[in-house]
């Protein structure tokens, strides 16, 4: 019986528990109900997984009126991947996020967090699963105010600055996107995703329709950061609470992909974006330009989140990459990727958490000496930085292997080189913490740090071993990718 | 090319641009959010304008009317008026802050600040 209403579960579970802890106000039973809530929305999303692998995609109608004229939520292959995801980083954020934010943020603000947290995992995962493109603005306005606040409550004022520069890129990106999707209203009459993707087949006039697909790839493109348009990324993050930059680097932008995947390759289909428009060529300069200069500027900040931010901004490059290539080979790096790309970054801002809360900075040079003081952190920033640099044995290195793997399918030899050599510019920023931390003299009276509390060091040990492991044993994610490019690649369904 | 028959589109196309440039050209942080406020607004139009048909009323069962303007577009808009009122509403509750801390909500002399501060630490 309630395993017919999984789907719904999946959003109102997260949703309900955000007034409850407004109504309670106090900090610890919030933290309680937002590591439960997530628990179980990963239990959910697993749950979700099996059945589409078994039984194949699940159409929900919300308050059983039929999809196209209902709000549907839709599960496949593909964005039960993106749950999965999801509430999985929020379910190892949530446990750690205790500790953390009990030093950064002044007592009474505790319940607001998890609050504004709760929210946002219900709006990314309600991104994920609906199958309404209405629908899925509002979450994207539920997940991104809740962000807004989040960023906002970080303890260095600049935070606030951050915050507003995002509500206002963000308002203008969400609003792009129903201006695209008012178009392709226009034009067929329909909201649902499923109906909106047949429907598109049948429309002849089609310059309401490239209109509309350039508004959806820009507003999208703005909440995932994709470059030029990524100028609120490393700001957001640098000022944001530790716990949530973690958590909105390895989901946020990853769920704004996941919207790009689903419009380009699913409603729009290749013969249009790709066929009509020359988006391939944009999308791969577009993503080469990310990876390089982003990957640059890395190298040249002063301060670890900053500089991993950055490196953030490089990392969706590589996704996007994948998305321009748009053969099976270079997709299956892109969403595979996604999911590498979640964990490995949510491992280092988790382990940066650490850093912020001992040495009270991350600024790299009070680094200076930190694999003597915390060594079980410094170690762990190596391990989840051989994943971002795509080291073989850890999980960066499968992503890249099939992107490469993609673009030599297409003959483009010199972009599979400048994948290599781009790496290798991962190497010199991450050989900077390297240096910093195991090969200077820590600064007199640092000998007194210790390393982070256990319940900040477990999660994000738990996301440095699963950046080995997936590195090791790829079969989870890969077959998860797999299947999620035959939605992406096989037509609507 | 008509002119007249779209001159909907044409009104909307003009406040979202207007929204857009007093986003982009204005350093006063409530300014902006206007603009932002204004740019909003011309996706209301757009979508109201196109649901609207002259002589149509609300899709009443009865057989004096025929003709129904389609209410989807509204309610859809009513939902977009709420997210925007949150919107403003978060915007300027962040501003205040902004206010508070530095004492000004004009963005080149936060930045100032902000740059001040880096030189002297």
């Amino acid at each position: 019986m309630i395993a017919d209403h999984l789907p719904a579960l999946q959003v109102v579970v997260p949703l309900l528990a955000a007034p409850l802890m407004l109504l309670v106000r106090r900090g610890g039973f919030a933290w309680l109900l937002a590591t439960l809530v997530s628990w179980t929305a990963l239990a959910i999303a697993l749950a979700l997984a099996f059945k589409v692998r078994e039984a194949g995609t699940i159409s929900y109608a919300i308050g059983n009126w039929p999809p196209p004229w209902g709000i549907e939520y839709r599960v496949d292959a593909l964005n039960s991947f993106v749950l999965v995801l999801v509430s999985l980083v929020a379910s190892v954020v949530a446990p750690y996020a205790r500790a953390s934010v009990a030093a950064e943020l002044p007592r009474e603000q505790h319940y607001l967090y998890f609050t504004m947290f709760s929210l946002c995992l219900a709006g990314l995962l309600g991104i994920s699963i609906t199958g309404d493109a209405f629908n899925l603005f509002v979450f994207l306005e539920i997940s991104s105010l809740s962000t807004y606040v989040l960023i906002a409550l970080g303890r260095n004022r600049r935070g606030l600055l951050a915050a507003y520069q995002y509500l206002v890129l963000g308002t203008i990106g969400a609003t792009f996107y129903i201006i695209g999707v008012g178009l392709l209203y226009l034009m067929t009459g329909t909201l649902n995703l499923a109906d909106l993707a047949q429907r598109l087949r049948e429309v002849h006039e089609i310059r309401p329709v490239l209109a509309a697909l350039a508004f959806i790839t820009a507003g999208v493109g703005l909440k995932l950061a994709l470059f030029p348009l990524h100028f609120w990324l490393p700001n957001a993050y640098a000022y944001a609470p530790s716990a949530i930059t973690a958590f909105l680097a390895a989901s946020a932008t990853k769920v704004s992909v996941y919207v790009l995947l689903r419009f380009y390759f699913v409603i729009f289909g290749v013969p249009l974006v790709f066929g009509r428009l020359p988006m391939a060529e944009v999308l791969i300069t577009l993503s080469v330009l990310a990876v390089v200069s982003a990957s640059l500027v890395a190298v040249f900040q002063r301060d670890l989140k900053r500089m991993f931010a950055y490196s953030s901004v490089a990392q969706i490059g590589y996704i996007t990459l994948g998305m321009g290539l748009a053969n099976k080979a270079g997709l299956t790096g892109a969403v595979v990727h996604l999911f590498n790309h979640g964990i490995t970054k949510g491992a280092i801002f988790l382990l940066l958490g650490g850093v912020a809360l001992r040495v009270g900075s991350t600024s790299l040079a009070r680094a200076a000496g930190l694999a003597r003081t915390m060594p079980l952190t410094s170690f762990g920033i190596v391990l989840a930085g051989m994943s971002l640099i795509g080291i073989p044995g850890t999980a960066g290195f499968v992503s890249k292997w099939y992107l490469i793997l993609g673009a030599i399918e297409h003959g483009y030899w010199g972009l599979a080189l400048l994948l290599v050599v781009s790496s290798l510019i991962a190497v010199a920023y991450v050989w900077r913490f390297v240096e910093m931390a195991y090969f200077r003299e820590p600064e007199p009276g640092a000998a007194r740090l210790a390393e982070a509390p256990a319940s900040m060091l477990v999660p994000a040990w738990i996301m440095v071993a699963a950046c080995v492991y997936f590195g090791l044993d790829t079969s989870f994610p890969l077959e998860g990718a797999r299947s999620a490019v035959t939605v992406l690649l096989g037509g609507a369904r | 090319m008509n002119l007249t028959g779209n001159y909907s589109y044409w009104v909307t196309i003009f406040i979202m641009i207007a929204g857009l440039y007093i986003v982009i050209a204005r350093g006063n942080l409530v300014k902006k959010l206007i603009g932002l406020g204004i740019f909003q607004t011309s996706v209301y139009l757009l979508y109201i304008g196109a649901g609207k048909i002259i002589g149509g009323t609300a899709p009443i069962l009865s057989p004096a009317f025929s003709t129904y303007s389609n209410p989807l577009p509204h309610v859809l808009i009513l939902t977009a008026i709420v997210v925007g009122v949150a919107t403003l509403a978060l915007g300027l509750a962040i501003v205040v802050r902004i206010r508070e801390a530095y004492d000004s909500i004009e963005e080149d002399e936060i930045l100032e600040k902000d740059r001040i501060e880096d030189a002297g630490g």
